[in-house]
């Protein structure tokens, strides 16, 4: 297993000639960051050559002070080899990825959900709906700058009956501690990275 | 022009959707043509709340995803969390964590078998199970305070030790238990009903259950020998012996027979963590991380700092990225943990078995009768606090 991922990268640069590829093996895990004009390469490549037959998930990561703002992330599994292989790829939130649906069948609603929580937008996917989030909803939720809290509130009104949305209004403002400042605690902490751990 | 088909709406308030799943059916007559399923009705926001708390206080959360295996969740976060600290838990701890995961399992297994029995007609094994899955439970409570909420497998080790006697009264339980399942299992099996209720119905080929991400019983069941207790072992559980029961037809019959035969095994691992349990410590020795005991609290200065920090910020963890799967009782459970080096996690993806299940819902049940649809569904184990999040 110590060479896998010299094997991958003998797979991608010599037979397919790729060469824009990371590859990173961290905590056991192995990841590969690819350029996104790469992906649908890559991620067919890993199923239909090296045997990544599952997909297990795909998801997203907001970094909002990063040019290529969103992370997408997808997590592939051989069982054969018994491997997990991460691929990642960067965008900003005016490009759209290209869909897995015809690679993996399994990426239709993740992708949806990806979309959904970030409004990262896929190509050629065969139904992007919302799959989460309230019929009428109208946010991204899972982006840094949606508010916690969120932004309406539903209720059912007596006088009018029907359900109504109001802009939340919370009796207590939430409070946040940010112990992260506290420069007593820890003196070499250096809030430059602004919370992004790859920076 | 004249349409042949009609749409029906099954739930989101049917006692056969196992919660709030609502399906629209594409329907030829008694023939589902096609399958929309709408969830999200029971979304809480759990990845987004977990990046506004503290690693310890976003533990509970997992308890309340797949609120009928607590356990295995909050060990999947736990074990990611320790991955990423990269701390080792003491061999006490992971033995009773296995301990408890395994009976989570049966309580698990005990909950969905019964129910899908009571889809396709059968009351009786729902209230034998029920019966046993409140002992079970009663146990949780004890070692925990909790019957299902437990917040019991913390980032480091198990909360607190089990308390005197709860080893013996699991062992008593867990002896008898074999019978009970035989016993149930009777009223099931060989059940002409219940049979042609179930054989044949939403078959999955090996194949399609990879393609479509299906893991745990879903993937045994179409023939797939895949177990992440053993391929990708955590915890204690290359410790102990078990074997991995699968099934080869891939029907709704097949995956009952998996879930039973599952948990045959669990109580095979659980008698195995009762006997090869040693004593020492439950939790890291290490109060960066461990509160201090609660009596230090009372004569040392530095425990109640500890304490008061531990309680308040929290602790903070390397920046790194993890994903970090548990097998389980539905299948593959994931936590895709993002730190950023600070005391609350930057993203905390959240993989569920049930959500890659419920996807499939077109492809199982496509050509077939109305009626099947609640055994397909029955059989696929879901619960909308995973599928949602």
């Amino acid at each position: 297993m110590q060479d896998f991922l010299s094997d991958l990268k003998s797979h991608f640069e010599d037979k397919l000639d790729i060469h824009d590829i990371q590859f990173i093996k961290a905590l056991g895990e192995y990841t590969l960051i690819v350029p996104l004009e790469r992906l649908i390469d890559v991620m067919g490549s890993l199923k239909h050559s090296v045997k990544f037959l599952q997909l297990t998930d795909i998801t997203a990561v907001d970094y909002p002070n990063r040019s290529k703002r969103f992370e997408v992330v997808y997590h592939v599994l051989n069982m054969h080899r018994n491997v997990r292989v991460r691929v990642k790829i960067s965008v900003a939130d005016t490009i759209s990825v290209p869909s897995m649906c015809r690679i993996y069948k399994a990426a239709n609603w993740y992708e949806r959900e990806v979309f959904d929580m970030f409004g990262i937008v896929f190509d050629q996917h065969p139904n992007l709906e919302r799959i989460l989030t309230d019929y009428t909803f109208d946010a991204y939720p899972m982006r840094k700058d949606f508010p916690t809290e969120g932004r309406f509130e539903v209720h059912y009104d007596e006088d009018k009956r029907c359900i109504v949305y109001d802009p939340v209004n919370l009796p207590q403002a939430r409070r946040h501690f940010d112990f992260m400042q506290n420069k007593w605690y820890d003196p070499t902490y250096e809030s430059s990275t602004d919370g992004d751990p790859h920076a | 022009m004249h349409k042949e088909t009609f749409q029906l709406n099954f739930g989101p308030q049917h006692p056969a959707a196992h919660g709030v799943l609502r399906l629209i059916l594409e329907m030829n007559g008694e023939i589902v043509e096609r399958i929309d399923p709408h969830i999200g009705l029971l979304h809480r926001g759990t990845e987004k709340l977990i990046e506004d708390k503290t690693y310890l206080q976003a533990l509970p959360y997992f308890d309340r995803l797949d609120y009928v295996s607590p356990m295995c969740q909050e060990h999947a976060f736990a074990l990611a969390v320790e991955k990423l600290l990269g701390i080792e838990v003491p061999i006490r701890a992971q033995f009773i964590r296995v301990l408890f995961a395994e009976l989570t399992r049966i309580m698990n297994h005990l909950l969905n078998v019964t129910t899908f029995a009571m889809d396709v007609g059968a009351l009786t094994p729902f209230l034998w199970g029920f019966e046993y899955r409140e002992i079970i439970l009663g146990f949780c409570e004890r070692v925990s305070g909790a019957r299902l909420h437990s917040a019991y497998f913390r980032p480091g080790g198990v909360h607190q030790d089990m308390p005197e006697g709860l080893l013996d009264d699991i062992l008593d339980f867990i002896k008898g238990f074999t019978f009970k399942i035989d016993e149930m299992d009777g009223l099931v099996r060989e059940n002409r009903i219940f049979k042609q209720r179930t054989v044949d119905i939403g078959i999955v080929s090996s194949e399609e259950a990879i393609e479509w991400g299906f893991t745990g019983p879903m993937l045994r069941a179409s023939g797939v020998a895949w177990d992440l207790r053993k391929s990708q072992p955590y915890d204690a559980y290359d410790k102990v012996e078990f074997d991995i029961p699968v099934a080869n037809t891939g029907d709704c019959y097949a995956r009952y027979l998996v879930r039973v035969a599952e948990m045959y095994e669990s109580i095979k691992i659980i008698k195995q963590c009762l006997s090869l349990m040693p004593k020492g410590a439950v939790m890291v020795d290490n109060h960066k991380i461990a509160p201090p005991k609660r009596q230090d609290l009372q004569t040392s200065m530095e425990a109640m700092i500890h304490h008061f920090k531990l309680y308040t910020e929290g602790y903070r963890v390397p920046a790194g990225e993890t994903y970090t799967a548990v097998e389980a009782p539905k299948g593959e459970f994931g936590v895709y943990l993002v730190s950023d080096g600070t005391n609350k996690p930057y993203r905390c993806k959240i993989r569920s078995a049930g959500f890659a299940f419920l996807q499939a819902m077109d492809m199982c049940s496509k050509g077939h009768m109305l009626s099947d649809i609640s055994a397909i569904l029955g059989s696929m184990d879901i619960v909308l606090g995973e599928v949602d999040r």
